[in-house]
């Protein structure tokens, strides 16, 4: 064969391998832009909001980057570089809502991610499908959001409240009922902020500790304060007096670090046991001060209770963000990046599957449905017709690690999702009230 | 017995506080007839301040006395600082306008403060516990109390007792007082009136910034945690009379032991039960309880 011949033959192989390498270039997008809303302003931006946006940097980066570990380790979002934009959600549902509309109409945004009050994403969820905008709300918890209404272009990668209820009333069933027979051992009451996702996840947890418990009995007198109302004086001597030895609290934000610390300066964990359903991220807060023996969940396997966690991805986030941000990372963090690392791999595979850069209606079918590794489990995309996730609840007792000098957890325990999330298609209250029929428990 | 006791403490901790807070609003509007919306900014700045400074001085295990020092220094800094600048140069421009304009402009300029303290502060929380962690709890009526809460109760004792010897005892007192019954009476009678306005509201700014200051240590200081405060604070006055020093006392007790009750004996009434007695007031003595009582002009 003639040298020239070659050469030809040469041009025309590493076209085509380029071709085959990059095989979306022909229609592919430099970048796509998301709008990343989380609490950067008010009470909730410290422990949740400002963790979330920081998560979600993290991962961002590193998918630009293609430096994040596997199976996130090709580069970009189908190949294309985000560009975030981060907003604030503070403001109520009303201007949230027209915040989503500018970003959608006069920003043009690829898709939509965040979200952590549960008002916010049941004004917004209509909304997306209305505008036919992907979104991706990572952190509320009501369950109304799919129960009321299945939504076309909007996927949760947050169980759920009703599982994190359900994992502390079993938790308490497993680990602390055992063997205690006094009656004021068995009644329990609650501290929950007077709005949807206190009550709710009071109510979960009181239908679940009749299912668990049959014989524990609930307060007649749980307490529900207005939402960052920052005193809790009243509430905590109300909780004394009551009989009740075990505390239920769904309490996030500044109102969570509030509630310990005055509650500590009153010897109220000498005497009660409070079961916190998302109070991981005050931990750090109050540090060697934050009392051992409060019964924490984290919202799933993520924040504080997975910090000993050593799979690859958890412990690269970890070193991550301490890194950037001298900190642990908190639940929201975790919350924020799943919901970034959903995208990224309904990208990805969509874009395979398109052989070509991929449409939203083709992102969202690669989406529905899937399941993906996260950093210390895995969410399954099994409810809501395939937008809703569920995973697995842990639930552990603080104890402050005095080796490593920072706050730990022990005696963990995770439930899996079919333990503590209803089948696809049930009602979760109608489910728990049934017995919860056709739960699996580990 | 028990039961009592612990309705009147948590009653008597929480009027207190609000006492505190409400007092320096209800002056303000006594003397200057402004219903000041920015006394919550005050109120978060005093918190802010007091709190790094708190942290600083724990943190490097500085003498506990410190503390306090900490929380008045910060109250008077914030109060002479914001209250000075606010009034000499916004309000006092406004003094003609239509009442209802000067309450937007302290209105935004609550928001103007609130977001100074993203800037400066961030949005991280503050925990300034030294305080009241040192000082711990003390059984009272068979459960525990925190002592440094106890302290406020004593703190707005001193408060109204120095309030009451200025108005009744001192001669700035009985200017101030003058100025409260009649502006235009008060200028003929050669006192300075522009100088005692500006002097009332950095006394109120005072105070409420001394009410954020003394109740750092017990809360996570965030953005935003003032709103709630304000409102609460707007309520007392309004029972308590806007203007009145002691309706501002009576009305913090009256929401503070009522509030305390709701909470022990029917939790879900909390919030309802005060605002519920602010509207019954309203409709009785639209006024306020303890309303001074205005002169009639010829």
């Amino acid at each position: 064969m003639k040298l020239t011949n070659l050469k030809t033959l040469g041009k025309i192989a590493i076209t085509g391998l380029i071709a085959s390498v990059l095989p979306m270039s022909v229609n592919a997008k430099d970048t796509v832009k998301v709008g990343v809303v989380s609490f950067l302003t008010g009470p909730a931006a410290g422990p949740f909001g400002t963790p979330a946006k920081q998560g979600a940097e993290i991962v961002i980066d590193a998918i630009n980057s293609g430096t994040m570990p596997a199976p996130y380790n090709t580069k970009g979002f189908a190949g294309a570089t985000m560009n975030p934009i981060f907003s604030d959600e503070s403001g109520g549902g009303t201007k949230q809502v027209g915040l989503f509309r500018d970003f959608v109409q006069k920003q043009n945004v690829d898709a939509m991610i965040g979200y952590i009050s549960s008002g916010n994403c049941m004004a917004i969820g209509p909304v997306a499908d209305e505008v036919k905008m992907l979104t991706i709300f990572s952190t509320c918890g009501t369950e109304r959001l799919y129960e009321e209404k299945l939504r076309s272009h909007v996927f949760r990668t947050q169980g759920n409240a009703v599982g994190d209820s359900l994992a502390a009333a079993k938790y308490i069933a497993d680990e602390y009922f055992k063997g205690k027979v006094s009656t004021a051992d068995k009644m329990y009451t609650g501290i929950n902020q007077n709005y949807a996702w206190g009550q709710d996840s009071y109510k979960f947890f009181k239908l679940g500790m009749a299912q668990y418990m049959p014989s524990a009995i609930g307060s007649s007198k749980p307490q529900f304060p207005k939402l960052f109302s920052g005193q809790y004086g009243s509430e905590i001597s109300a909780l004394s007096l009551d009989k009740a030895k075990i505390v239920h609290t769904s309490f996030w934000n500044g109102d969570f670090e509030a509630f310990m610390l005055q509650a500590l300066v009153r010897g109220f964990f000498q005497k009660k046991i409070l079961v916190s359903s998302v109070g991981g991220s005050g931990v750090d807060s109050l540090d060697k001060k934050f009392p051992d023996g409060v019964i924490m969940g984290t919202r799933g396997n993520v924040g504080l209770i997975v910090r000993n966690d050593t799979t690859p991805l958890n412990k690269w986030f970890i070193d991550s963000y301490k890194k950037r941000y001298g900190a642990y990372p908190l639940g929201p963090s975790y919350q924020y990046a799943r919901a970034v690392m959903l995208y990224k791999i309904g990208m990805d595979k969509a874009a395979k599957a398109a052989g070509k850069f991929p449409t939203q209606d083709q992102v969202i079918a690669a989406m529905k449905g899937i399941s993906f590794e996260s950093f210390a489990d895995t969410i399954e995309m099994k409810r809501g017709d395939g937008h809703q996730a569920v995973h697995s609840i842990a639930y552990g007792v603080t104890k402050y690690n005095k080796a490593k000098g920072e706050p730990g957890m022990e005696k963990v325990i995770k439930y899996s999702a079919t333990c503590i999330y209803p089948p696809a298609g049930a009602i979760s209250q109608k489910w728990v009230e049934s017995g919860m029929p056709g739960r699996k428990c580990n | 017995m028990q039961f009592l006791i612990t309705v009147l403490l948590d009653g008597l901790i929480y009027a207190s506080y609000l006492f505190i807070v409400s007092l320096g609003l209800t002056i303000t509007f006594g003397v200057m007839k402004i219903l000041n919306v920015a006394h919550g900014g005050f109120f978060a700045w005093g918190a802010y301040l007091a709190s790094i400074s708190i942290i600083y001085l724990g943190d490097n295990e500085y003498n506990s006395f410190l503390y306090y020092f900490a929380i008045f220094l910060s109250a008077i800094i914030v109060g002479l600082f914001f209250g000075y600048i606010i009034e000499k140069f916004i309000l006092r421009k406004m003094y003609n306008e239509d009442i209802h304009l000067i309450v937007l402009a302290t209105f935004g300029l609550f928001w103007i403060l609130e977001d100074l303290i993203l800037h400066v502060f961030g949005v991280d929380p503050l925990m300034p516990y030294y305080p009241a962690m040192e000082l711990g709890g003390i059984e009272v009526g068979g459960i525990f109390q925190g002592v440094y809460s106890l302290t406020l109760a004593g703190l707005a004792i001193i408060v109204a007792f120095i309030c009451w010897y200025f108005l009744k005892k001192t001669k700035y007192g009985k200017v101030l007082q003058s100025v409260i019954f009649d502006r235009e009476v008060s200028v003929s009678m050669g006192i300075n009136v522009t100088k005692v306005y500006l002097i009332t509201f950095i006394i109120g700014g005072m105070l409420g910034a001394l009410g954020g200051a003394y109740i750092a240590p017990t809360i996570s200081v965030s953005p935003g945690f003032a709103i709630d405060v304000v409102v609460m604070s707007f309520a007392v006055v309004v029972i308590g009379g806007m203007g009145s020093v002691p309706g501002a006392l009576i009305g913090s007790l009256i929401v503070g032991l009522v509030r305390a009750f709701a909470v022990h004996q029917a939790p879900i009434l909390e919030l309802f039960i005060i605002y519920a007695i602010m509207a019954i007031v309203l409709i009785i003595k639209p006024e306020g309880l303890f309303a001074p009582p205005k002169p009639r002009k010829i």
